[in-house]
């Protein structure tokens, strides 16, 4: 595949700068720049991942430094699978923004492009230096898109995303500052192996080094006690940002899984599973606030969020088993909370829209236009977060409790998830009824100025929707890779033999 | 010398953690900008302290000092730069907007808004 690799990030990057430069004037020609680009990205990312799928992970040394030197992307399933996932997520927020949300500011379309750049190289850098650049990338993006159309809640709200956003920076900077104290690399593949021979007098600091980047991923993936700025965030931003912000807390469990199955894997000694002990308990923290939020909540907006941060809590609880089937598991419910976020951002956008001044309060108001299509929609994507038959959210959950049957907290974990969706359900269901149904109980109708039956969002909304059907349908093929995502992950000799070269392996331990 | 940046490398974090947890934005910005000169100093000093060495490894020289970190440290202050140029626009916009300069946007002693937001 070669040179293909570095295609996911140069495409958007080359994009975003052109848009920028030659085409900023000119909101027309700025979406079919975007959209254009978003395509061709699911394109090449879709035959990246039917390559990984059949083959070995494979390196790119970026200007042809040879690693541990240079920097190297490395594609192996998980990466490949995160890239698509991000370009399908991209292009359903594409759509859905050129309707009418690029216009409520500048620079929609570049910011845009510049965050899928950031993102896809998050997950495709096999270094963790660069994988801080790459996070600054995506947030730099992120806190202008973030501010898109600015008003004052959404100032206030970023305001604080910026401030712990930059916290965390410094934070990733001395995590990173101490593991190159003790081990002399950065590249993955090199630290895995550099991990074994750690003077045991150094190995308190690696230990504290690797556990300060923990805390730093555990904020982007808005695990308890430090996800307090993703409800004002994620429920302020504009309505396509939210959705695509779906993927930036995907980011931060994607770290923990691959720093930590790699680095800190079954290979590294004393050093072995070190975020393991961490993570479980968090993880089931994180999942009854966040359902307990979706109960609480007054707002669509932070309801959904607040259901984001439970999302978070159950694949954070498959990841934190560390076993092949939980991750396996963990991974199917990825996709699945991925699309159903983002759908379920987009269905709330096109209700709020329609609502005139009530807004997105749950409060019942008069009917709107269009309350019965939309109600589908809304109700499609409640069952998917919460997880009821048929959807795939019942699937990812069913693997998930099925993973955790051996493991010791295997009591804790089966009852917080079945009762935490049954809170899920309650929340959606009160908020289902209260913008729906009720409002069939008051008279007159609520108009507001506009498209009746504004085409992009549509399709777009209809699109997450459909991924998550598309979930359901193809679990069996879609588990089945997932399994080898697993597999890959736990047999990191392969991984290091792509970035190191056959003799390696050799040096462990010595 | 150690003692002399190891402890002033404390004294920044110390002072970056007090202001970055104070109410009003522009503390927050001054310690996010001393927090950000403490992770600095301290990547730098991650290549271990050495003086008068050369900066890379080449047949006969056994001493250098590590240039890895120095790159870091230099991708990590164009960043570290950008962001307090960003932030700074972005708590005056704040201000401009919302009328105070507080970080949560309510007044100084003014009851939480907490409730009716959510």
């Amino acid at each position: 595949m070669g040179d293909w690799i570095v295609v996911p990030i140069v495409l958007p990057a080359v994009m975003a700068a052109l848009i920028v430069l030659a085409v900023r004037h000119d909101i027309i020609l700025q979406r079919v720049f975007s959209i254009t680009a978003t395509v061709a990205l699911v394109a090449v990312t879709l035959s990246l991942l039917v390559y990984a799928s059949g083959n070995g992970p494979e390196m790119y040394a970026l200007s042809d430094w040879p690693a541990p030197f240079g920097i190297v992307l490395v594609l192996d399933r998980l990466s490949a699978m995160m890239v698509f996932l991000t370009s399908l997520l991209g292009l359903g927020v594409v759509l859905f923004a050129s309707s009418e949300w690029d216009q409520r500011g500048k620079h929609f379309h570049a910011l845009f492009q510049f965050q899928l750049m950031g993102v896809n190289g998050a997950f495709l850098t096999g270094d963790i230096f660069n994988l801080f650049v790459f996070f600054e990338v995506l947030l730099i993006a992120s806190y202008g898109l973030m501010l898109h159309g600015a008003g004052a809640e959404r100032l206030k709200a970023g305001m604080q995303y910026v401030v712990i956003n930059l916290t965390g920076s410094s934070l990733f900077l001395i995590g990173v500052g101490m593991i190159y104290s003790v081990t002399g690399t950065l590249n993955m593949a090199d630290l895995a192996i550099q991990v074994t021979n750690v003077a045991s007098g150094d190995a308190a600091l690696l230990r504290a080094g690797a556990l300060i980047l923990l805390l730093v991923f555990c904020v982007k993936a808005a695990l308890v006690p430090v996800h307090f700025w993703l409800p004002g965030t994620y429920a302020n931003a504009p309505a396509p940002v939210a959705a695509l912000f779906a993927i930036m807390t995907k980011v931060g469990a994607y770290c923990v899984l691959r720093v930590y199955s790699m680095a800190f894997g079954d290979t590294a000694g004393d050093m072995a599973w070190l975020a393991a002990p961490y993570v479980l308990p968090a993880a089931l923290v994180t999942l009854v606030l966040g359902m307990t939020g979706v109960l609480a909540a007054k707002r669509l907006n932070s309801l959904i969020a607040f259901s984001v941060i439970g999302s978070m809590g159950t694949l954070l609880i498959a990841i934190g088993l560390f076993t092949p089937e939980a991750i396996s598991a963990g991974l199917y419910y990825m996709l699945h909370s991925t699309f159903s976020a983002a759908a379920l951002f987009l269905i709330a956008d096109l209700v709020v829209s329609r609502r005139g001044q009530f807004g997105d309060s749950l409060h019942t108001a008069p009917r709107f236009h269009q309350t019965g299509f939309l109600a589908v929609l809304f109700f499609i994507g409640a069952i998917g977060m919460a997880g009821m038959p048929p959807l795939s959210g019942f699937i990812g959950k069913l693997q998930i409790l099925d993973a955790a049957r051996d493991s010791d907290a295997m009591v804790w974990i089966w009852s917080i998830i079945l009762v935490t969706s049954l809170m899920c359900i309650v929340g959606f269901g009160r908020a289902g009824s209260v913008l729906f149904w009720k409002s069939a109980s008051v008279d007159g109708e609520i108009t507001v100025e506009g498209a009746k039956w504004p085409v992009l969002p549509i399709i777009a909304s209809c699109g997450m929707v459909s991924g998550l059907i598309a979930l359901t349908i193809f679990a069996g093929p879609i588990t089945e890779y997932l399994n080898g995502v697993a597999a890959q992950l736990f047999d990191t000799s392969h991984y290091i033999e792509a970035v190191l070269g056959a003799n390696a392996l050799s040096l462990v331990g010595q | 010398m150690e003692f002399l940046v190891a402890s002033s490398i404390g004294l920044l974090t110390t002072c970056g953690t007090y202001l970055l947890l104070r109410g009003r934005t522009f503390p927050v910005v001054v310690g996010l900008a001393l927090l950000s000169y403490a992770v600095n100093v301290f990547l730098f000093a991650m290549g271990r302290l050495t003086i008068n060495m050369p900066p890379i490894l080449r047949e006969g020289v056994t001493e250098y000092t590590d240039p890895l970190p120095q790159a870091l440290v230099l991708t990590a202050i164009v960043i570290s730069f950008g962001m307090t140029a960003l932030i700074v626009v972005l708590s005056i916009r704040t201000f401009l907007e919302i009328g105070n300069d507080h970080v949560d946007g309510r007044p100084v002693g003014a009851p939480s808004e907490a409730g009716d937001k959510n």
